[in-house]
């Protein structure tokens, strides 16, 4: 038992630990393509792609040896003419979805771009209903204090 | 023994938080003074017993301890005092007592200050504020002790993660849990509003100071955690919509709806059942954030233990509280009928908006955040959910929020025209769109990002200052403008910060330069306007870790700009290397330049990047905490919170 816990610990330090941004940059000067407008597209796409063995960073930003695989092999679709979509598609192919940080709209997916919508349209409507109840509402609800109510008032004032 | 002490003072406490969350709430369903009165001796006790077994905790800390297990997984002796004593809680088993501490605390609090409310009000709040602190001190005795002995206890730690030993990160957890625990204190309001069975103005008013101190150690958390990832994790950015992050970010986008919603209980009787629900809901995220920082369930950057027993504990709480006060949510709910008439066209319904676009983009965050383990387990779909779809989908809501805020904010109550005071904004408007334009015009790219954020933050910054402007009347503007009531002042700071934030991350992202290249030593290349030169990298030692340190200088048309010491460190004991970027700040821009690796010819990689308006994004938050806490020291508030000095203490009539 004792041993378990120490390993779960130690499993804990870990999980801390694996996160560290190493001290060598993201993306190193020799990956740097030489024409200006290709690189400035690449680094776009680097930061939709995501770093398979990090947690929650794109490539752009990681510098784990994988995604330093992935900057190069996107740099070398887009030299060798592909568009953005046609790039991002070989990538996809390769890795799965799992590497796109900016899901698509396939599938059940949707509901996922769907859902800022949705959930602004039922606020709206509720909102209406509720404000145009409030506009309607009778006057008489807004005067007059139950006598408890008198009471509690008259003793706040009081002290 | 001071360790034995401690473990033996938390399980006082636990006892006295079960007395305590049991006899008041007998006492005040059946009326029985003696048996609500329990309450406050009891708070007060559970706050001093969890203290001194903290406290006992921090000295194993400070005296590196190793028999202390906890102590020896994340302490050395080497390692400098203050991040000795924030090694106590830059752990599981030690932020859990944090988090507990503070939930103790907050009791105490309630108990001493709670002077004003009705007897059986208070003894409920006590008693369900005991009954969170009974659920925590069970975690914590049971699942992550931190008091656990090692039969042999080793010469020396393991270190704290050395990414933890920074001033910043020092003291984020701590605001943060008086963020998340705030948030219990107005849900102990709400469920006891519930079974009190009575919402009303004077209950909106006893809440609205807890939440807003919730809301403003949120605002500093939140604010110092990105301020160190911006200048610790070496290469600038600020917010990663990362897990975790979201998991404090979404109790601050309710704690902020609530905040604006009571007000309107408070003034105008109405909302109630929707503030009500706000409150559970606040903490119900506050809940599910520690649930997602400790249960490992989504993989996080900074997530703490991944265990599951834990995480299933957690998950029980956060079904009892939230499932708990939910029901009683529904069967209740239909006795708080609102009382306040307003047109559709007032503050009220402005507040209504503040609400929806709040509480709807907290939702969208939520919704991306646990999408991925959604359509894992429905659809059998392993995907991420990053940065690229938050942007999208969260930013416009803030732009609309941005966009009626100053005409929200001076909407009259009851019933207001929005030309009327659309009209009043006329030259505020016509100033934000001219910024926006020379911006546009200024600038050498043609994104309109950096243009649209000036336009939008000068929109929300200048309305704020109209608003008090036009509050002041007419003669002697000024001496009345001082004079006008603090929480006018905090709305207005509060919204001017919201407003320097928002322009500061649009200029940021829009305007940023980056430089990456090989730089060989002392030969100089230009970066912007600006002119640098590695003169060379020394090798250097710290306290607990060994260090490369360059020296690069900075010129800029020939004068020099600033000297700056980027740095490599290696913890060897933590065996984790970290680069310190060097930040010269100003202004209008940080110059933030980071030290890479050695090249075989003995020239290094270097990262340059010319941040503008860096600054701006704390500098706002700053404000908007500083806004916060104008509006609690309002007299208003002093007298809400029991001091009874005012005669003044009913509804007021605005």
């Amino acid at each position: 038992m004792k041993l378990r816990r120490l390993i779960l610990a130690l499993a804990a330090l870990l999980a801390v630990s694996v996160f560290a941004p190493a001290p060598v940059l993201a993306v190193e000067p020799d990956e740097v393509l030489a024409d200006p407008l290709l690189e400035a597209r690449a680094r776009e796409l680097s930061k939709d792609l995501r770093c398979l063995v990090c947690r929650n960073e794109s490539i752009d930003e990681s510098n784990a040896e994988l995604a330093r695989d992935l900057r190069l092999l996107l740099r070398e679709r887009l030299l060798a003419g592909d568009s953005d979509r046609e790039a991002m598609a070989f990538i996809v192919d390769r890795y799965g979805e799992y590497v796109l940080l900016r899901p698509t709209a396939s599938g059940a997916n949707w509901l996922l771009w769907a859902a800022a919508p949705l959930m602004l349209l039922a606020a709206l409507v509720i909102a209406v209903f509720y404000l145009r109840g409030r506009a309607r509402a009778p006057k008489a609800a807004e005067q007059g204090l139950s006598a408890e109510e008198q009471e509690r008032l008259r003793k706040i004032l009081e002290d | 023994m001071i360790t034995e002490l401690g473990h033996f003072a938390l399980i006082l406490a636990f006892m006295i938080a079960i007395v305590q969350a049991v006899i008041p709430l007998i006492g005040a369903h059946k009326r029985w003074p003696g048996w609500m009165a329990v309450a406050e001796p009891a708070a007060q006790a559970q706050f001093l017993f969890t203290a001194f077994a903290f406290g006992a905790l921090t000295w194993a800390f400070i005296t590196s301890d190793f028999s202390l297990k906890l102590v020896t997984l994340n302490s050395h002796s080497a390692k400098p005092l203050l991040y000795k004593i924030s090694g106590t809680w830059g752990n599981h088993e030690g932020s859990m007592l944090l988090w507990v501490l503070i939930v103790a605390l907050f009791g105490a609090m309630a108990s001493v200050f709670g002077g004003g409310l009705p007897p059986t009000l208070k003894a409920r709040v006590l008693a369900v504020q005991a009954a969170i602190g009974v659920a925590f001190y069970a975690f914590i005795l049971f699942t992550s002790n931190p008091f656990l002995r090692l039969t042999v206890p080793p010469f020396d730690g393991q270190d704290l993660n050395p990414l933890l030993q920074d001033p910043g990160l020092a003291f984020h957890p701590p605001f943060l849990y008086l963020g998340y625990v705030g948030l219990s204190m107005t849900f102990s309001f709400a469920v006891a509003a519930l079974i009190e069975g009575r919402i009303d103005a004077a209950w909106g008013r006893w809440v609205r100071p807890w939440t807003l101190a919730a809301w403003i150690f949120l605002t500093i958390g939140i604010g110092l955690g990105s301020w160190w990832a911006y200048y610790e994790l070496g290469w600038g950015g600020f917010w990663f919509w990362d897990p975790v992050e979201n998991a404090s970010f979404m109790p601050w986008l309710l704690a902020a709806a609530l905040l604006h919603s009571a007000i309107v209980v408070e003034k105008r009787e109405a909302l109630k059942s929707w503030t009500i629900l706000l409150a559970i809901l606040a903490f119900g995220f506050s809940l599910i954030g520690t649930f997602i920082v400790r249960s490992g369930i989504i993989t996080s950057v900074h997530a703490f233990a991944n265990d599951p027993e834990r995480g299933v504990f957690i998950l029980f709480i956060l079904a009892f509280f939230t499932g708990g006060a939910l029901t009683l949510f529904a069967a209740r709910a239909q006795a708080m009928e609102a009382k306040g008439v307003f047109g559709v066209v007032s503050r009220e319904s402005a507040l209504v908006a503040n609400n929806i676009l709040l509480a709807v983009s907290c939702f969208v965050v939520f919704f991306g955040t646990v999408w991925p383990i959604v359509a894992e387990m429905v659809f059998a779909r392993k995907l991420s959910v990053g940065p690229p779809f938050f942007n999208s989908a969260f930013t416009p809501f803030m732009v609309v929020l941005g966009l009626i805020m100053p005409v929200g904010a001076m909407l009259p109550w009851k019933r207001g025209r929005i030309g009327r005071t659309a009209w009043q904004l006329r030259y505020v408007f016509v100033l934000a769109v001219s910024l926006g334009v020379l911006a546009w015009a200024l600038q050498t790219g043609k994104s309109a990002l950096g243009p649209v954020g000036l336009f939008l933050g000068s929109w929300m910054v200048f309305g704020a200052l109209a608003d008090l402007w036009l509050r002041s009347g007419k003669t002697g503007r000024l001496q009345r403008m001082l004079r006008l009531p603090r929480a006018d002042w905090g709305k207005a700071v509060a919204h001017g910060g919201l407003g320097i934030t928002i322009f500061a991350i649009a200029g940021l992202t829009a305007w940023e330069q980056e430089d990456i290249r090989v730089a060989r030593i002392g030969e100089p290349f230009d970066v912007g306007a600006f002119t640098l030169v590695l003169k060379d990298v020394s090798r250097e030692q710290g306290p607990n870790y060994f260090s490369s340190k360059g020296r690069v200088e900075v010129t800029r048309n020939g004068r020099p700009e600033a000297l700056l010491f980027p740095e490599k460190r290696d913890y060897p004991v933590a065996r984790m290397p970290t680069t310190e970027a060097a930040i010269d700040y100003r202004v209008a821009r940080d110059l933030y330049v980071v030290l890479g690796d050695q090249q075989a010819d003995g020239s290094w990689t270097m990262r340059t990047y010319i941040k503008p308006l860096a600054n701006w994004i704390w500098g706002g938050s700053i404000l908007m905490a500083l806004g916060g806490l104008l509006s609690l020291s309002d007299r208003r508030f002093r007298v809400a919170a029991g001091a009874r000095k005012s005669p003044s203490a009913g509804v007021p009539a605005e």
